[in-house]
């Protein structure tokens, strides 16, 4: 079993949790996820790692309620434990040697932008981070971000923070000024990855993509989390998750992101059900 | 004189639509009848034909004089599982397949007696003595058969075993693949319970190649490593439209039925729940995945198989089973696209008829298109059950593993790898096959293991 030690509220929907689990602490590095169950009768999901101490045993990771387990996990509190959480799975992200580097993360997946951008910083890159949310009351690991990165900007969709826009619109701004990067990695929901890519494809900057399919058993066995990327099969949890942007097909990972939508609905709409109950 | 005995089952029309075992099991009376029709054959031909060895005559031998526990003691010296091989082994191209009986009756049924002799052990059990410590640590890495072999052999011989599963499930295929209606869970469980009265540890949700390496298991004081990570990556036709949603693999369809036990009523697990729907293959995962879908409720299943009946490779039995519960059969037939529908959905496949040709590398026929025979069925979802790939982690991850070319771990006839003290065995190193061969080859390895120990 796998305690929870700490547990803090990031926005309304996101949550941060620290988890003791020495056997993904030793080895897990920034693109390498976690799956965990809840409980007994739980499903799979698979989770990016926001941070591990290998010194400590602890593991960071930060959800956004999406779906059922994501709700039933956030009903657990700090000295409850987690059924499983099993890791580090995927390939580490591939940092080496880049001088200069645009991180873009949108929503959530900032917190799987952010251990990237840090360990680039602790490496010696130069760091400009884009980050995009749907309002200000929304945005995340605001202080993180601004700790390792020479440039951050953030953008809002409805423009509550004083800065409306999308990330793509930041990030075009940037390398019309004649910024040259290295690298651009964004991670976040597939249709902003998408339109990031389609951007640098113009102005031919190598990108990598963080892609977070349906998976089941997360080590190479059941082809759920399988993506076309330049014109071949690749599964996510093995290949990836990181990918070369230009080569993803996002139009059908888009479309197979989908494939379980209306039982995944029922499914969340049976958890909130339940807990309101017990509530009352 | 009597004749090989019929096994009890559930009627085809109820079964159908339930996921609980469907063969019954024989009864005493049947069982002791069938053990008296054994010649006890002094060259005993069944042996030979049996991966683990096991000394059939003499266990039928003790079942006929209803010495229950004798014949049972007789399978366990080979044997870590006979629960499950009573139920899973192909017998009818094993130990049955050279009984002597077969030339004026039917053989043995020497797996129904299997069965019975372990069913009975389980409802009488008393628990396993653990031997005494030899203190010498080994690590066998996965759960499935054969590493519960492995660990069972060694455990018994006094090693101080630890078996690390990447899942959060004992047993491997046992589990996430074979289905409850085949081989129920709680006999699994009951198998796995035994190896831990023989000291055996277990350590669960641990990814040997990612949490830890082979490597970190020597340092940690492991002396010997067994791996028996079975098969990984399912394999696709790389046909157009396999990528729509209601196209996947065996393997995710099992998987989400058994381990993630969506075969259970209430369970939170998605499936997919097709009406209509193909399942590609003609193996003894295509005979799973195709009744499963016929228990979540499909009105219509097909097996598409691209040789004929005589070349299909699932047990007689399975294919038996799926017939007289109405799966649709199309031999000699080949997918070449997978249609869909504006939403990404699949509406149809497109397949092509097939006629044999010379034989090929495997010495069956070849199967080769019959130009313009294209005809399309409409189905809703698509199971591809075309086999696996070895994983790919335990190589990536020990460059010092030699491997082949299609990724299997390369030993030698002891199941010795090309390093130091590592060992392995089962799907890992031949591909898909199946659950008794992988036995076969962790019991090879437990041997192998022991004597390194012994010369060094």
């Amino acid at each position: 079993m796998f305690e929870i030690l700490q547990k803090d509220s990031l926005n309304p929907t996101v949550t941060r949790m620290v988890i003791d689990a020495p056997y993904v602490a030793k080895k897990g590095q920034p693109g390498q996820f976690i799956i965990l169950r809840v409980n007994e009768n739980g499903e799979r999901i698979p989770l990016t790692i926001a941070d591990a101490d290998p010194a400590t045993g602890r593991v960071t990771i930060i959800y956004q309620i999406v779906g059922a387990t994501t709700y039933e996990l956030d009903q657990l509190n700090v000295g409850d434990c987690l059924q499983d959480f099993v890791g580090p799975l995927g390939k580490p992200s591939e940092l080496e040697g880049l001088k200069k580097v645009a991180v873009v993360g949108g929503g959530v997946g900032c917190a799987i932008a952010y251990p990237i951008a840090k360990k680039l910083h602790e490496m010696g890159c130069e760091v400009h981070s884009i980050v995009g949310f749907r309002n200000t009351d929304l945005i995340i690991l605001e202080d993180e971000f601004k700790a390792c990165s020479t440039k951050y900007i953030q953008m809002t969709d409805d423009g509550s923070n004083g800065h409306k826009g999308l990330v793509t619109n930041a990030l075009e701004d940037l390398l019309q000024a004649g910024e040259q990067y290295d690298e651009v990695i964004t991670i976040g929901p597939l249709i902003m990855m998408k339109f990031v890519v389609a951007l640098t494809k113009k102005y031919n900057v190598k990108t990598i993509v963080s892609m977070n399919p349906i998976m089941i058993d997360g080590t190479g066995m059941c082809g759920g989390c399988r993506l076309t990327v330049g014109g071949e099969m690749k599964f996510a949890c093995i290949d990836g998750p990181d990918f070369d942007g230009f080569e993803v097909d996002f139009d059908e990972a888009m479309k197979r992101s989908r494939m379980y939508f209306a039982e995944e609905r029922k499914a969340y709409d049976a958890a909130c059900n339940l807990y309101k109950k017990e509530v009352l | 004189m009597s004749d090989r005995p019929v096994m009890p089952v559930q009627e085809p029309a109820v079964r159908a639509h339930n996921f609980k075992e469907v063969a019954l099991g024989l009864t005493e009376e049947q069982a002791v009848e069938e053990a008296t029709r054994c010649l006890n054959c002094r060259n005993k031909p069944c042996v030979q034909g049996c991966p683990v060895g096991i000394n059939i005559p003499e266990f039928l031998q003790h079942l006929k004089n209803r010495d229950f526990k004798g014949a049972y003691d007789v399978i366990a010296e080979s044997s870590n599982l006979p629960a499950v091989c009573g139920r899973v082994c192909p017998q009818e191209s094993q130990c049955e397949s050279l009984c002597t009986r077969r030339f004026k009756q039917k053989p043995i049924a020497i797996g129904m007696c299997e069965r019975f002799v372990a069913d009975w052990k389980n409802a009488h059990d008393e628990p396993a003595v653990k031997p005494e410590s030899n203190g010498i640590k080994v690590a066998v890495i996965g759960s499935g058969p054969s590493g519960l072999t492995a660990a069972g052999d060694l455990a018994k011989k006094g090693y101080d075993v630890t078996v690390f599963e990447a899942l959060h499930e004992i047993g491997g295929v046992l589990v996430y693949g074979i289905p409850e209606f085949r081989l129920p869970k709680s006999i699994v469980a009951k198998e796995v319970e035994k190896l831990g009265q023989l000291g055996v540890k277990i350590v669960k949700d641990v990814v040997i190649g990612r949490s830890e390496s082979i490597d970190d298991l020597f340092e940690q004081g492991f002396q010997a490593v067994f791996v028996g990570t079975g098969a990984g990556l399912p394999m696709f036709m790389k046909i157009p439209g396999e990528n729509y949603n209601g196209v996947l693999s065996a393997n995710e369809f099992l998987t989400r039925i058994n381990l993630m036990k969506a075969y259970k009523e209430n369970n939170p697990t998605p499936v997919v729940h097709g009406k209509k729907v193909a399942v590609v293959g003609g193996g003894n995962v295509a005979m799973d995945a195709c009744r499963s879908a016929l228990r979540l409720g499909a009105e219509h299943v097909y097996i598409i198989y691209r040789r004929s009946e005589e070349e299909l490779p699932a047990r007689r039995e399975e294919y038996e089973h799926a017939v007289e519960e109405g799966i649709d059969f199309r031999f000699l037939t080949n997918p070449v696209e997978i249609k869909g529908d504006a939403n990404f959905n699949v509406t149809g496949i497109r397949c092509v008829k097939m006629e044999l040709g010379e034989p090929d590398a495997s010495g069956r026929r070849r199967p080769i298109a019959i130009e313009g025979s294209e005809y399309d069925i409409d189905v809703d979802v698509v199971i591809m059950a075309l086999g696996t790939t070895p994983n790919p982690l335990i190589k990536n991850t020990t460059p010092d593993i030699e491997v082949n070319r299609r990724g299997g771990i390369v030993v030698n006839e002891g199941g010795k790898t090309s390093k130091e003290a590592v060992y392995a065995g089962g799907d890992a190193v031949t591909g898909a096959a199946t659950v008794i061969k992988a036995m076969g080859a962790g019991k090879v390895a437990a041997a192998s293991i022991d004597e390194y120990f012994k010369n060094n």
